[in-house]
C-alpha cells in the first residue's frame, strides 16, 4: 500500500505545483521525507523555500492542517512549522491536495547530538519542556514526540518540531504515536492526551539520546526501564526527573523543567571542568555527578579531621616536652 | 447530528479459509447491514501466498473496511491504527452523506475549498472521538497461527487501551474460528475491557481447518442479537442514511 502512495507522489525535481483555489506556483527541488500521510518536498516559491506537502489523503492532512492553524494562534511558540497555505494541485487525471509550510533546515535530535556531543541534550531539552508547556497550556498535547520528528536549527541553536500528524486535543484519544515513545506500550498509563503523555515521551526521548539503538520492551516495562536509565550515567544523574516523568508524576511541563534546571546547575558546581560550559551549563554531565561531589566532601572532611589531630599531636608533644622539662 | 453505533468486524488471520463458502459474499452481506469488516494478516517466518492476499483484500473491500499485511511484531500498532482508520472512514461517509443531502448531489468532502473542508474535518474528528464502537474481533485459530496468539492476545489488550482513551463508549466481543466443536466459538461476551482475555487466551487450542465464511456468518448474527436486544434505536438511523444517499 505505501509503496503505491509512494510511487504515485514521486515527481521529479522541477514540476510546478499550482494550486486550484490560492493560485500560487511551487517548484519542486527534491524531497525531504515521506511519512504515514505522504509526501515531503522541499519546494521553491515566491518567498523563497519552502516545504510542500502532499498526501492521498485529504482528510488526514486537513487534519494536520487544524492544528496547525490552532497553532499560528499560540503567541511566541515556535514548536512546529508556521502554515502557508493549503490548496489542491489538479493534474490531468488525479486532484491532490497538499500543504505549504515554513522550511525547517538542519539535523534531526539524534543526529545533532551524536555530532556535537551529549552536553546539548540538556539545553535542547529543556527548550523542548518549555515549548511543551506552551502548547500544553494552549489545549494541545503533541502526542507522536520522537528525535525524528525533531530538528536542531540554529544558529541560534533552537529545537523545533517538524511533524504534527499526533498532535491531539486534550482529553482526547492520542491520534498517532510511536511504540518506544508510548507510555501505553510500556504499561505505564492510558493514552488519553494530557501534559503527562508528552511527559512521558521526553523522558523517553531522553533515554533514546543515550541508547540511539532503542529496545524492545521485554517483561516488565518499569523494571526494564529502571535498568535502562542506571546503566548509563548521564540518565542515572537525572534519574528521579526521569523516574518522575515515566510514572505520570508531574503535571506540567515546567515543574519537570524547573526539576531538570535544578539538577544541572547543581551538578556543575564544583567541577573545575565545567568552565567550557555552554550558557551555563556543563558539556560533560557524566562527570558533574552528584555522586562526585559528596565523595568530594567526604574528602574534604577527612583532610580537616587529619588537621585537627595533627594539631593536637603536637600541642600535646609540646606539653609532654614541658611537662618533662619541669619535672627534671 | 446522531450517528448511533459504528460496528465493525476485526478479522485476524494468517491465510486462505478452506471451509465453509466464500467470506468475500459473506463480507458483502454484513456491509449490506451496516457492519464494517476490516482484515489484518500476520505473518512470521512465514509468508502469505497470492491467493491468500486476495481474499483478504477482497474481505476486506467488500466489507468497506481497511486491510493490512503485517509482521507479528508490528501487530499491535497495525490493530489500532487499522480500528481507527475504518471509524474515520465510516464516519466521513455519514458526513458525505449528509452533505450531499444539504448541498446537493455532488457535493463531496473533497470537492469544498481546503477551509471549509478543514471545518468539516473538524466534525469528524469530533465523532471519531466520541461515537460508541462495537468491535466483534474474530481470531483464526488454524494450525499456523499457534505460536502467533500471545502477540495477538497483547495486540488486543493494546487494541482496549487505545479505544479507551476516547470519550465514547466501546464494546469488545471476541470469536475464535475452529472453535472446538463447532466452526466459530465464542470466548468473550460484549464487554468494555479486553483484560480478561489474558486468562481464556492461553487455554486455546487450535485446529486444522480455516472456517473464515461460517466465522462471519456467525459475527453477523450476534450482532443482530445484540441490536434486537438492545432495541431499535441504531437501525432505525442506518435506514435513515441509507435513504439519503
Amino acid at each position: 500500500m505505501n509503496n503505491t502512495l509512494k510511487s504515485q507522489y514521486k515527481f521529479r525535481p522541477g514540476t510546478v505545483i499550482n494550486g486550484k483555489w490560492n493560485k500560487n506556483y511551487y517548484t519542486l527541488i527534491h524531497e525531504l521525507g515521506y511519512g504515514a500521510n505522504g509526501m515531503v518536498y522541499l519546494a521553491e516559491s515566491k518567498q523563497g523555500y519552502v516545504a510542500l506537502k502532499m498526501s492521498d489523503n485529504a482528510m488526514s492532512i486537513t487534519s494536520e492542517v487544524n492544528v496547525l492553524k490552532s497553532f499560528s494562534k499560540v503567541p511566541g511558540s515556535t514548536l512546529g512549522p508556521s502554515l502557508l497555505e493549503i490548496d489542491d494541485w489538479e493534474t490531468q487525471n488525479n486532484r491532490i491536495p497538499f500543504y505549504v509550510m515554513e522550511y525547517i533546515h538542519g539535523p534531526d535530535l539524534l543526529t545533532f547530538v551524536q555530532k556535537k556531543g551529549s552536553g546539548w541534550s540538556d539545553v535542547l531539552i529543556l527548550q523542548l519542556l518549555s515549548d511543551l508547556d506552551r502548547l500544553h497550556q494552549e489545549g494541545w498535547v503533541f502526542g507522536d514526540l520522537k528525535p525524528e520528528n525533531l530538528i536542531v536549527t540554529g544558529p541560534p541553536t533552537r529545537i523545533r518540531c517538524i511533524d504534527v500528524g499526533g498532535t491531539t486535543m486534550i482529553g482526547r484519544a492520542i491520534k498517532e504515536y510511536t511504540e518506544f515513545f508510548d507510555r501505553g506500550y510500556w504499561g505505564a498509563g492510558s493514552r488519553k492526551a494530557e501534559p503527562s503523555y508528552d511527559l512521558f515521551a521526553a523522558a523517553m526521548v531522553m533515554i533514546n539520546l543515550a541508547y540511539p539503538k532503542r529496545f524492545q520492551k521485554q517483561g516488565d516495562g518499569f523494571i526494564q526501564l529502571k535498568k535502562a536509565i542506571q546503566a548509563k550515567p548521564e540518565l542515572a544523574e537525572h534519574r528521579e526527573i526521569l523516574w518522575k516523568a515515566i510514572n505520570g508524576k508531574y503535571s506540567n511541563a515546567l515543574e519537570m523543567r524547573k526539576d531538570l534546571l535544578k539538577n544541572i546547575s547543581h551538578g556543575s558546581v564544583g567541577n573545575p571542568d565545567s568552565s567550557s560550559s555552554v550558557k551555563g551549563i556543563s558539556t560533560k554531565p557524566k562527570k558533574t555527578g552528584s555522586a562526585s561531589r559528596v565523595k568530594r566532601r567526604r574528602q574534604s572532611k577527612f583532610t580537616s579531621f587529619l588537621e585537627t589531630i595533627m594539631i593536637i599531636l603536637v600541642i600535646s608533644f609540646l606539653y609532654i616536652l614541658y611537662v618533662y622539662d619541669h619535672l627534671m | 447530528m446522531k450517528t448511533g453505533t459504528l460496528k465493525q468486524i476485526l478479522l485476524i488471520t494468517d491465510g486462505c479459509s478452506n471451509q465453509g463458502g466464500d467470506p468475500v459474499a459473506m463480507a458483502a452481506l454484513a456491509k449490506e447491514q451496516g457492519i464494517t469488516i476490516n482484515v489484518i494478516g500476520v505473518m512470521e517466518n512465514d509468508v502469505i501466498d497470492e491467493k491468500g492476499m486476495q481474499e483478504i483484500e477482497g474481505i476486506s473491500m467488500s466489507g468497506g473496511g481497511i486491510s493490512q499485511i503485517v509482521y507479528a511484531q508490528s501487530l499491535s500498532q497495525t490493530v489500532q491504527m487499522v480500528t481507527r482508520k475504518a471509524m474515520t472512514q465510516t464516519l466521513q461517509g455519514v458526513v458525505n452523506r449528509e452533505l450531499k443531502h444539504i448541498l446537493g448531489r455532488n457535493t463531496s468532502m473533497e470537492e469544498l475549498p481546503p477551509d471549509q473542508r478543514g471545518e468539516v474535518m473538524e466534525v469528524v474528528d469530533e465523532l471519531g472521538e466520541t461515537v460508541d464502537l462495537d468491535v466483534l474481533i474474530l481470531v483464526d485459530t488454524s494450525a499456523s497461527m499457534k505460536h502467533k496468539l500471545p502477540t495477538v492476545k497483547e495486540a488486543l489488550l493494546d487494541l482496549s487501551l487505545s479505544l479507551n482513551a476516547r470519550m465514547g463508549n466501546n464494546q469488545f466481543s471476541v470469536f475464535v474460528f475452529p472453535g472446538k466443536r463447532k466452526d466459530v466459538e465464542k470466548l468473550l461476551d460484549w464487554t468494555p475491557r479486553l483484560e480478561s482475555l489474558t486468562s481464556i487466551f492461553s487455554k486455546l487450542s487450535v485446529g486444522g481447518i480455516t472456517p473464515t465464511a461460517p466465522a462471519i456468518k456467525e459475527a453477523i448474527a450476534y450482532f443482530n442479537k445484540k441490536r434486537s436486544l438492545r432495541g431499535l434505536l441504531s437501525r432505525d438511523d442506518e435506514q435513515y442514511f441509507e435513504e439519503s444517499i
